[in-house]
């Protein structure tokens, strides 16, 4: 779950990281009441889901009530990159000395927490790795342990940041790393992480993404759940708790388990053909869960046909076959479907299917057999 | 032989009394696999279809000799679950429950690794491991694995996701090839057990003569794995990568699997697996037709 800023700025405030007063609205007037409460010059910023806003004219100062008024009724509805700005946040201007990049990230690899620090701040931390790789600190650190405030001090040093910001590191990163810990954050950004002249160090931006497997721990996760943006499909497929991804092509693909969706999905390019959507209907689907993802596939107008690719481990053969045929007789499925079963009660699966077979339901030994066929049902039926 | 379990390993299933667990641990001990004990803190001394239940895993191994342990917890009860496992005696732990905050795998991966270091973990959010005819641990359906024949060839399976794994295994037993072990370890950030694990076990295991080997997008399992396999491994190695065709930037399911900052594409995985000398097949099918080829060479 990738958090806005203002959420960012919101979740790292509870963790004590210093972060500019401001507030998220959605109105001009609205806007124009914040920055008369914070006071001025504000900062105008988008919220949206995508980096680059400075650029777009997502991100503007304004010196009074007017500029406010101006820069927000222009950031409102503006298009950066194909996501609208429905939400903008007000914050008091800083002051800025000095510009620092921070992070805390798991490195797979390692299976240690990574901690990066760069002088370098403010720009993309890509371009920094690659041109100046020296420029960025780097902390291993073990879960078990923690991040002590000696450790973190030694990093900081290493990253030759100014050492009036030293302390103020120090203090922030600790805390960012309880934040990215406690919080089950999967990363915790802040660029730029700032010195100000007065020599406080304080979080500028905030770019979080939360563990979406930990939202059990964390009742409030559900609020920032809301705000992902999602296609309409992947809405609908979300709501039914589907693990689902909008492509652009016309065989409905439904499987079980990501590995074998995503091979799916490989096949019937492979073969010619151009996948709608990658469908996970995951470990432990039933009938229900079945019915759901055949009508969020039918509900798809570009899908000319369906390709239902299940290996039986965890999701029963029988459990899907009776899915498929409870979901056929709930709604009109208006592509045929082209099913390959195997694996656990496959056998009682071909059989539930054998007596519902048609021109709109067949079933095929193997994947390359299915996926050959039910790229043809579409090309018959329009498909390019 | 065949590596991480076989006819002698004894497995005890935590979460046996629930729904998942009574159903896999049964179609696990119908296989043959030795299912000796169950845990559920307040169920001791109750049993699951004759399978005694103890108060705890240690209280399990003394009482049972166990060496392995099976865990069917729901997700916010893993982290305590695999602690009580390396706590109570046993050497080989799967974690079959998907689900798993990411901070709780780092961290008892590397509790693990500091206090148990002899304990090996498969999963989280994995199959499980089937030595085939010997013992099958998870939730894999034991009748598609091909038994290893005697002075083989037979092949050493370890795979990234789950389905595949099956359909892996599917394809070898449609070509007449038996199976050594098969390994399934999950897609999650942080798996107890990678693929370099099992390809050192496999590279060493007598009964194994060729290796498949199938990944997917994300993170730089599958090109560790080739420079593991570059300097280590003289078997024969087939491989196939899921998600070729995957857009970036978009999580395929699996908390692994994601292209970012194009890094960690099918595409590349293939290249560092060929570059080591794989055998990388477009699909599950043609990975399993290259390995005929490879087997026949033999």
């Amino acid at each position: 779950m990738d958090l806005l800023e203002y959420q960012g700025k919101q979740f790292f405030a509870q963790y004590g990281i210093p972060v500019s007063d401001g507030e998220a609205c959605t109105t001009v007037d609205d806007a124009v009441a914040i920055a008369d409460r914070v006071g001025y010059p504000v900062v105008v910023k988008a919220q949206v889901h995508v980096g680059g806003r400075g650029k777009a004219g997502g991100v503007k100062l304004a010196d009074n009530a007017d500029e406010v008024r101006e820069h927000a009724g222009n950031i409102l509805g503006l298009d950066i990159k194909g996501h609208i700005v429905r939400t903008i946040w007000i914050e008091v201007a800083s002051d800025i000395a000095e510009e620092y990049y921070a992070s805390f990230t798991l490195d797979r690899s390692a299976k240690k927490h990574l901690g990066m620090l760069s002088a370098e701040g403010g720009v993309e931390i890509e371009t920094v790795a690659e041109e100046n790789p020296d420029a960025i600190a780097k902390i291993w650190i073990d879960p078990v342990d923690g991040l002590s405030e000696a450790d973190a001090r030694s990093w900081v040093e290493a990253a030759n940041l100014n050492p009036d910001a030293t302390d103020g590191a120090v203090d922030i990163l600790t805390k960012l790393y309880t934040a990215y810990t406690e919080g089950d954050a999967d990363l915790c950004e802040i660029n730029p992480l700032i010195l100000k002249p007065t020599g406080e160090v304080h979080a500028l931006d905030a770019k979080v993404t939360l563990d979406g497997n930990s939202t059990y721990r964390h009742e409030d996760y559900e609020a920032y759940d809301a705000t992902q943006v999602r296609d309409e499909r992947e809405e609908d497929a979300h709501a039914k708790g589907l693990q689902y991804v909008g492509l652009d092509g016309y065989v409905g693909v439904i499987a079980n388990g990501a590995g074998l969706a995503m091979s799916t999905v490989d096949i019937v390019n492979q073969v010619g053909g151009s996948p709608a959507n990658f469908l996970d209907i995951g470990g432990g689907a039933n009938a229900d869960v079945m019915a759901g993802a055949l009508e969020t596939i039918n509900n798809d107008p570009k899908v000319k046909s369906i390709f239902i690719n299940i290996f039986g481990g965890i999701t029963k053969g029988d459990e899907v076959a009776n899915g498929i045929v409870t979901a056929l007789g709930r709604v009109e499925i208006d592509a045929p479907i082209v099913i390959r079963l195997d694996g656990t009660n496959a056998a009682e699966g071909r059989e539930i299917l054998k007596s519902h077979e048609s021109d709109m339901l067949q079933s095929k030994a193997t994947m390359v057999e299915a996926a050959e066929t039910v790229v043809a049902l579409a090309k018959e039926r329009g498909a390019q | 032989m065949a590596i991480f379990v076989d006819e002698n390993t004894k497995v005890i299933y935590q979460g046996l009394t629930g729904s998942q667990g009574s159903f896999y641990g049964g179609r696990n001990a119908e296989y043959g696999t030795k299912v000796v004990a169950g845990t559920h803190p307040k169920k001791a001394g109750t049993d699951v279809n004759g399978v005694p239940i103890f108060a705890s895993v240690a209280e399990a191994v003394a009482e049972t000799g166990a060496t392995a342990s099976c865990i069917f917890i729901p997700a916010p009860g893993v982290r305590a679950a695999v602690m009580e496992a390396a706590e109570g005696g046993v050497e080989f732990i799967v974690c079959i429950t998907e689900g798993v905050p990411a901070h709780d795998e780092a961290w008892f991966f590397n509790k693990l690794q500091r206090d148990f270091p002899n304990v090996q973990l498969l999963g989280p959010n994995c199959p499980g491991i089937i030595s085939p005819g010997k013992c099958n641990i998870g939730i894999t359906a034991g009748e598609i694995a091909k038994e290893p024949t005697a002075g083989g060839p037979n092949v050493g399976i370890v795979s990234r996701t789950g389905t595949l794994t099956y359909q892996a295994l599917y394809e070898l037993k449609l070509k007449d090839i038996g199976v050594s072990t098969c390994v399934g370890i999950g897609g999650d950030p942080v798996p107890g057990t990678s693929f370099i694990d099992c390809l050192e076990r496999f590279e060493a295991d007598d009964e194994t003569q060729a290796i498949m080997m199938i990944g997917e997008i994300g993170g730089s399992a599958e090109e560790e794995a080739a420079e593991f396999i570059k300097a280590n491994v003289s078997k024969p190695v087939v491989s196939y990568v899921a998600g070729v065709t995957a857009p970036p930037g978009k999580k395929m399911g699996h908390a692994g699997a994601i292209v970012s900052g194009g890094k960690g594409t099918a595409a590349a995985k293939r290249e560092a697996l060929e570059d080591a000398g794989v055998k990388v097949g477009s699909n599950p099918t043609e990975a399993g037709e290259l390995m005929v080829g490879v087997v026949q060479n033999l």
